[in-house]
């Protein structure tokens, strides 16, 4: 199981990925895609939504069980992925890609979590 | 007693394949290869193949060993033929139900009883309890046998190519030792998927090679490895009851809707008949909750333990068992429910999924039935 070392990564398995305009993508990381099963449902907040870092902001169901999905930062939303909405399944087939969940414009005027891991960090943090 | 889990025969081909372990009953076994929708699709379609080692075998063996199995369980197992099976349970005295078992007629003197790996202990403890004064001996065999299952359309077609036992003559509910890939097998057309199948049951030692056997004839027909997830979801379309959730110690066979497992007409007593005879009048005349299906019109799965409720919010019963359907393509519950709302069609059925009512229509079980 490989993780992008491109991405930053929280403790609950989520992966983000930062651009300039402070706009971050937000997925689950294969490692929890996995650990779910096959993901029959999500349930994204909406745009316009305020997100913060730790709090449940969405579900994730699978076959057998339902599960938090928490934002990684403090923001605004500003985009979910439609996609992952209609077929779920991306989220299995293509974590750190089409199956990506939500945009969010990270708040500056917060502090930024500290807990954010590297790839590397994260692959130690997974195999605990 | 240890802490880690008991593991099958079957472990290291099972962490060779790459299988999503988890704890179960106390044993370690597959939840999955893959994915559990292409596992269950799978079986529905084609075959899969499934390590069952962890349920409980126990022998009942002598000359009234019959005699004992009419006293110690609900069913008449001494008018069981010889190679045939039945689905029966143990009750308590108080009719609660310990397990729900297959009891298998090996020989005349000799049957074989499967437990649920969860309640072994207390249904071998049970018979051997209730063995006091019958000339039979209650054995104690979950170390004897691993058990492997083929389900699914082309089982049939791929055990046929390892065996040459009559399989054709072997009707449902149906069990004869034979050789299967050369190994010594008690052949059961047996299963719990809703599809035609059989389970194996075979000496631990000869466990890996029948696998791979049946792995390389299956390969042609779709056969794949298969894990308890998608048993699970495989054996709720199918509207089977699993112990825990449907059947429970507080749970009378009659209050499940399978009082028809309970024979009264059978000479003696059994522990249990006289509260059973109340259970059965009771849930006659005026039934307090009735087992039924349930089908979300929505996406948001209910689970075990979710409240019922009708369209004033007021709780009219709780699922016990909910997961989604790949065959029906909608999440699907099985579910007690006051015997008002239990009529199919019942209008204003929700489950109340974490807060939100989500609409879902009352069915009939199963859910799912296959072409014969």
């Amino acid at each position: 199981m490989s993780n992008p070392q491109h991405l930053r990564y929280s403790k609950e398995h989520e992966w983000l990925s930062e651009s300039a305009d402070g706009v971050a993508t937000v997925g689950i990381t294969e490692f929890a895609a996995t650990a779910l099963g096959d993901v029959v449902y999500v349930q994204l907040p909406e745009v316009g939504d305020t997100v913060t870092a730790g709090d449940s902001c969405g579900e994730l169901e699978s076959t057998k069980s339902v599960s938090d999905l928490y934002a990684p930062v403090n923001g605004e939303i500003t985009e979910v992925n439609q996609a992952v909405v209609d077929d779920p399944a991306l989220v299995n087939s293509a974590p750190f890609e089409a199956g990506w969940l939500f945009r969010v414009r990270i708040d500056s005027a917060s502090d930024a979590p500290a807990e954010l891991m590297s790839a590397d960090e994260y692959a130690a943090f997974t195999e605990q | 007693m240890s802490d880690s889990p008991r593991v099958t025969a079957l472990d290291a081909v099972h962490r060779a394949l790459g299988a999503t372990m988890t704890d179960f009953a106390g044993w370690s076994m597959p939840l999955r290869y893959g994915s559990e929708r292409a596992e269950h699709e799978a079986v529905r379609t084609a075959a899969g193949l499934f390590d069952l080692s962890h349920m409980g075998e126990i022998a009942v063996l002598g000359e009234e060993a019959g005699a004992l199995l009419d006293f110690a369980l609900v069913g008449r197992l001494s008018a069981l033929r010889v190679g045939r099976a039945r689905y029966t349970m143990i009750c308590a005295e108080d009719g609660g139900i310990l397990d729900d078992l297959i009891v298998y007629r090996l020989a005349e003197a000799e049957f074989l009883v499967v437990a649920n790996a969860g309640n072994a202990e207390r249904v071998l403890t049970a018979l051997s309890e209730r063995a006091a004064g019958f000339a039979a001996e209650v054995r104690d065999d979950r170390d004897a046998y691993a058990l492997l299952a083929v389900q699914g359309p082309a089982a049939a077609g791929v055990l046929a190519e390892l065996t040459d036992a009559d399989l054709a003559g072997l009707r449902y509910y149906a069990g004869l030792p034979g050789t299967v890939a050369g190994k010594p097998a008690l052949i059961a057309r047996t299963g719990y998927t809703g599809e035609d199948g059989f389970e194996l049951f075979v000496a631990p030692a000869d466990a890996e090679a029948l696998w791979a056997a049946l792995t390389a004839a299956g390969a042609a027909d779709g056969l794949v490895p298969c894990g308890l997830a998608c048993r699970d979801t495989l054996r709720l379309e199918a509207g089977m009851p699993l112990y825990g959730h449907e059947l429970t110690e507080r749970t009378t066979p009659f209050d499940a809707g399978l009082g028809r497992v309970v024979k009264f007409e059978k000479p003696g007593d059994f522990v249990g008949r006289a509260a059973l005879e109340r259970a059965a009048e009771r849930a006659a005349s005026a039934p307090p909750r009735v087992l039924v299906g349930l089908v979300a019109a929505e996406r948001r799965v209910p689970r075990a333990g979710y409240p019922v409720v009708d369209a004033t919010g007021a709780v009219i019963g709780e699922v016990t068992s909910g997961a989604p359907s790949p065959t029906l393509g909608r999440p699907v519950a099985i579910a007690y429910v006051d015997a008002t709302h239990a009529e199919p069609g019942t209008a204003g059925v929700a489950v109340d999924i974490r807060g939100t009512a989500a609409p879902h229509e009352v069915i009939a079980l199963p859910f799912y039935t296959r072409q014969r």
